[in-house]
């Protein structure tokens, strides 16, 4: 039942910094989308978007495998985009895989990105 | 015939505080023998501190963190749990409940312990959606939910209750107005006085009330959309919080035919009107007597649990008990009488305004009845022991009201026990029922050091916090530790306080992050968002121009050298250094507000002009058109100086005495740059009559005739301190060295995120004294570490990164499709 998914590529993993984020040309139905590098390099794709007030989650600080929005200190778990309680919501998280030395995060294809 | 069965079966109806204890004072003195326990609860969890429900609710606390037993436990213990299955009846001919499930079960000992619930007030559109009690976990929840959602609450209610509600939603951003049917708040704890001190404070804090407010009717279609009141005024709000008062929950008591009043009747045993059923908590009726605070209800468990243990002689009786507010920074204490009610009833009190402080002692027949402390509630458990031991107070009573210590000098004895002299079994924290012998074995055993471990260990003083000194005291008797020396830890990674880092950094020469974790045994590889940006900060200031700042530790503003604003843009403010500026530097903010369509363009509060609404991708650009003109970075965004405020002093004012906008720049010229432990703001002015706000800032420069005032530690924000008087010296040199100097003080002792107010008000302003004046070759020495500090500091970050550095910041990353 997965639905379809089209990978974008956003190149080498250095562009990111070490328990940093950024954010991408791309958006999902015109909403920001980020990638994030944890301590120990893992990746993580987030829409980038606090579920409590919109705040950008790229430009919070990261830590273990979550990142503090920089608005009002909520965190969000990078791997499902859900926040950590008591607080309740979710941002929508995207697949990242490596290929060939790229980082290439994968689109749900119905919901259309606009590049 | 004469066979007892091995073990009796206890059916408990309620999972809630009361009933848990109980079992738990059984388990105790039988060790889960002679029992066999079956637990219904209507909630879907596991037994939890209700009364933390208001930490939750502010977000200082998660779910997980307020379970009393987990389902280990019950597991553990043979108790037998059915949980989200509440009781529909109780059968005591035979001896059977049976519960919504259709799950049947039949007792030889029953227990009721089902609480209280909220009263409604009999208005319209309670079944709105948007409309919530504050009793349980579904509660909060809901309030949670709604908060992020939604903007505008109503609290119905201003008691205990509605109060800590309302300062939790607003804690979670949302405008909150408390609705309140009588003429001051918390009428039932609070005289009036301490009432309407109690409005001030929170008034300031952004709460808004409505007193006197009938509330007649809840409106909304889909949902609450607002509160109407009897005199016609109308509230809008999402969420509407009833905390008018809960009832005693005796619905299946009454329908199994037990004797009920307010409550369900029970003698001094906890026995009801039938001899096998039990009840103890919020649902019971003691003498007349219903309850809503735990501390009663504990002696209720101890004795239920000594009679089902087959002791006659454990009987309960009421005693004083007193209550808190849990709102941090407001201190309130009521116990007993708040008035003088009786003829032959006097009052005592004292009142400063200026201080916000209140005391009240009602005494009756030379003892002490009641006790209302608004501000400073130091005194609170002693008026409470004097309450509950009757203690004759007539030889001192001119100094009572200034609490023991002043009492104390006049008697030359200890007045009333203290932590050291009372019994072992004596209940110490209210709250969660943990007494002295506890707490004293939980500290010898378990080598514990500080009053956080006592709390974690033991739960003592966790909850409402009014046992504090209490523990404190024991800490100290057991161990010989005095907790007031030891720091908070600096976050939840570590148990390690900011004074013990930053001492090891310097000891021990831990240069990076990660050593200083390993050795203070952090829980988190690499920490949270509280204390990485601190390390960094203590990093840098410990070893400058060694240790390399990590951007990836600074919360967003100082890593991008801008402030984030609600929508994800950001603001530029430049330096006018000393409040001066140009045309030429006001051409080039015209110009590069026009050409970046900048929105808005304002007049700070700190003397420039701050331009908001900047993309982010536009930052480097616009601080290069800004840099062509001479304008650098502000840092109105860091823990850094922000800026040095002065007035036109005597180069232009008939009042002046110095030129203090001359020697406002000269002292920006020597901070700007600085990191520091939060912001710094300076200002100089001419004359006593101090246009420059100095007295309120974080160092100030008075001019007189004969030189200059230096006044340190004053803030203008959330609570506004005056500065205390450092020193007054006569050359312009000897400010600069005092002010570097008192900065690397600042720098180099106050923790991460502490202003220099609340820095000096720890400290006290003798210490800094000792450290700049008595010890002037120490003053020289700061000095020459600040200016050594600044060397590596004072180049613009602007300019870096218009010229391109950090480049990653400022730009998306190019995707294309694979
Ligand atoms: C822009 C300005 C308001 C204005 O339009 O005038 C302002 C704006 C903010 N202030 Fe302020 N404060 C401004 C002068 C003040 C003043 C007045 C002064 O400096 O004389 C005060 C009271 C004086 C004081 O600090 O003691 C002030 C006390 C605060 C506080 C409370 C600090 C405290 O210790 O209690 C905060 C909150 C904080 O820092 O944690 C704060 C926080 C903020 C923040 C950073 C809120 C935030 O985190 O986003 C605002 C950033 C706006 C932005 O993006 O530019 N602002 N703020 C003023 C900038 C001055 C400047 O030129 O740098
Ligand atoms: C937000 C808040 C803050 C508070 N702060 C403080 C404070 O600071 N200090 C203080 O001393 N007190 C405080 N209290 C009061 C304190 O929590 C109560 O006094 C205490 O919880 C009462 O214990 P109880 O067991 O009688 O009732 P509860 O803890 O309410 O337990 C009763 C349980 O029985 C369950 N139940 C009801 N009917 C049935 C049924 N038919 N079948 C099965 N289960 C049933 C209920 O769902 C509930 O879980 C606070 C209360 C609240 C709500
Ligand atoms: S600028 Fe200051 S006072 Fe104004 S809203 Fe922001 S923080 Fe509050
Ligand atoms: S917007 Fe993210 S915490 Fe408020």
């Amino acid at each position: 039942m997965s639905s379809a998914v089209e990978w974008i590529n956003i190149g080498s993993i250095d562009e990111i910094p070490l328990r940093g984020a950024r954010r991408l040309c791309v958006t999902l139905n015109g909403r920001p989308l980020a990638i994030f590098r944890t301590g120990d390099d893992r990746l993580f794709a987030l829409v980038d978007v606090c579920p409590h007030k919109k705040g950008p989650l790229s430009e919070g600080i990261i830590s273990g495998t979550t990142v503090t929005c920089p608005l009002h200190n909520w965190n969000i778990r990078l791997d499902d985009g859900k926040a950590v309680g008591p607080d309740e919501g979710d941002t929508m998280s995207l697949p990242v895989k490596i290929a060939g030395g790229d980082v290439l995060v994968g689109l749900p294809v119905e919901t259309g990105a606009s590049v | 015939m004469n066979m007892h069965p091995i073990s009796q079966r206890l059916v408990v109806i309620g999972n809630g505080m009361a009933a848990m204890r109980t079992v738990e004072e059984l388990l105790k003195i039988s060790g889960g023998l002679g029992h066999r326990v079956t637990v219904f609860g209507a909630e879907p969890y596991v037994n939890y501190n209700r009364i933390l429900l208001s930490s939750v609710l502010a977000g200082d606390k998660s779910t997980d963190e307020i379970v009393i037993n987990s389902r280990e436990w019950y597991g553990d213990n043979n108790i037998e749990l059915f949980t989200g299955d509440p009781v529909v009846s109780i059968d005591c001919a035979s001896r059977t409940v049976v519960a919504q499930s259709g799950r049947l079960v039949s007792y030889d000992r029953l227990l009721i312990a089902t609480g209280s619930r909220p009263l409604a007030p009999p208005i319209p559109g309670l079944s709105l959606p948007g409309v919530c009690a504050f009793r349980d976990i579904a509660d909060v929840q809901k309030m949670i939910a709604s908060s992020g959602m939604h903007r505008r609450a109503v609290v119905i209610g201003g008691g205990l209750l509605g109060l800590e509600a309302a300062w939790g939603l607003k804690r979670r951003g949302m405008s909150v107005a408390v609705v309140h049917l009588m003429p001051t708040l918390m009428e039932r704890q609070l005289d009036a006085s301490a009432g309407q001190l109690l409005q001030r404070d929170l008034d300031r804090r952004g709460i808004a009330f409505f007193i006197n407010g009938q509330t007649e009717e809840i409106i909304g279609n889909e949902r609450a959309e607002g509160v109407v009141l009897a005199d016609g005024r109308e509230i809008p709000a999402d969420l509407v919080v009833l905390a008018v008062g809960i009832r005693p929950n005796i619905d299946l008591a009454r329908q199994a035919g037990l004797e009920i009043n307010r409550g369900i009747v029970v003698t001094d045993d906890v026995r009801t009107s039938d001899p096998d059923i039990f009840s103890v908590g919020e649902c019971v009726e003691h003498r007349g007597q219903v309850f809503g605070l735990v501390a009663p209800i504990w002696d209720q468990a101890k004795t239920c649990a000594a009679q089902l243990a087959g002791d006659p002689s454990s009987v309960f009786t009421s005693r004083a008990i007193s209550t808190r507010l849990k709102i941090t920074g407001i201190d309130v204490f009521s116990a007993g009488a708040l008035m003088a009610a009786e003829a032959s009833d006097e009052e005592i009190t004292l009142r400063d305004d200026n201080r916000g402080i209140y005391k009240k002692v009602v005494l009756r027949e030379n003892k002490v009845a009641g006790a209302v402390l608004y501000g400073e509630v130091s005194e609170g458990n002693w008026y409470l022991q004097l309450m509950q031991d009757g203690t004759d107070i007539s030889v001192f009573r001119d100094r009572l009201i200034f609490g023991r210590g002043f009492a104390e000098q006049a008697t030359g004895e200890r007045i009333g026990s203290d932590a050291g002299s009372l019994p072992d079994d004596a209940q110490i924290c209210g709250c969660n029922g943990v007494s002295k012998s506890t707490i004293i074995c939980a500290i010898r055993d378990k080598k514990l050091a500080s009053l956080e471990e006592v709390r974690a260990h033991t739960k003592a003083s966790a909850s409402c916090g009014q046992c504090t000194d209490l523990v404190k005291s024991l800490l100290s008797q057991t161990a010989g530790i005095d907790d007031d020396a030891k720091t908070p830890p600096v976050c939840g990674c570590t148990g390690a306080g900011h004074d013990e880092i930053r001492r090891a950094i310097l000891e021990r020469g831990l240069k990076t992050m990660d050593a200083v974790r390993q050795v203070f045994h952090w829980k988190k590889p690499d920490g949270c968002h509280k204390c990485r940006p601190a390390l960094n900060y203590y990093l840098l200031c410990a070893w400058p121009g060694e240790y390399r700042d990590d951007a990836q530790s600074r919360f967003v503003n100082e890593r991008v050298h801008a402030n984030i604003q609600k929508d994800g843009t950001y603001s530029v403010v430049p330096r006018m250094w000393g409040g001066l500026t140009t045309p030429g530097e006001l051409r080039a903010i015209a110009d590069v507000a026009e050409k970046f369509s900048i929105p808005t363009v304002k007049v700070t509060g700190g003397q420039r002009i701050d331009l908001l609404g900047v993309k982010k991708d536009h930052l480097p650009d616009v601080w290069r058109d800004l840099n062509k003109a001479g304008l650098v970075s502000g840092h109105a965004y860091g823990k850094a100086l922000r800026t040095v405020k002065t007035c036109v002093g005597s180069e232009w004012c008939r009042f002046g005495t110095q030129d203090s906008t001359g020697l406002g720049v000269k002292l920006e010229k020597l901070c700007w740059g600085a990191w520091t432990p939060h912001k710094v703001k300076l200002a100089v002015s001419g004359c006593p009559r101090n246009c420059a706000e100095a007295t309120i800032k974080d160092l100030g420069v008075v001019c007189v005739d004969a030189g200059y005032d230096i006044v340190v530690g004053g803030n203008g924000g959330v609570t506004v301190r005056v500065t205390d008087h450092l020193v007054r010296v006569s050359r312009e040199e000897e400010v600069l060295e005092y002010a570097g100097a008192f900065l690397q003080l600042y720098r180099e002792e106050a923790w991460y995120l502490e202003r220099t107010a609340p820095w000096i008000a720890r400290v006290g302003i003798a210490y800094v004294k000792q450290r700049l004046i008595e010890d002037a070759d120490g003053r020289r020495q700061l000095y020459a570490r600040f200016l050594h500090a600044q060397s590596f500091v004072q180049s613009d970050p602007w300019a870096a990164r218009a010229a391109g550095a950090e480049k990653h910041e400022y730009s998306t990353l190019m995707a294309e499709p694979v």
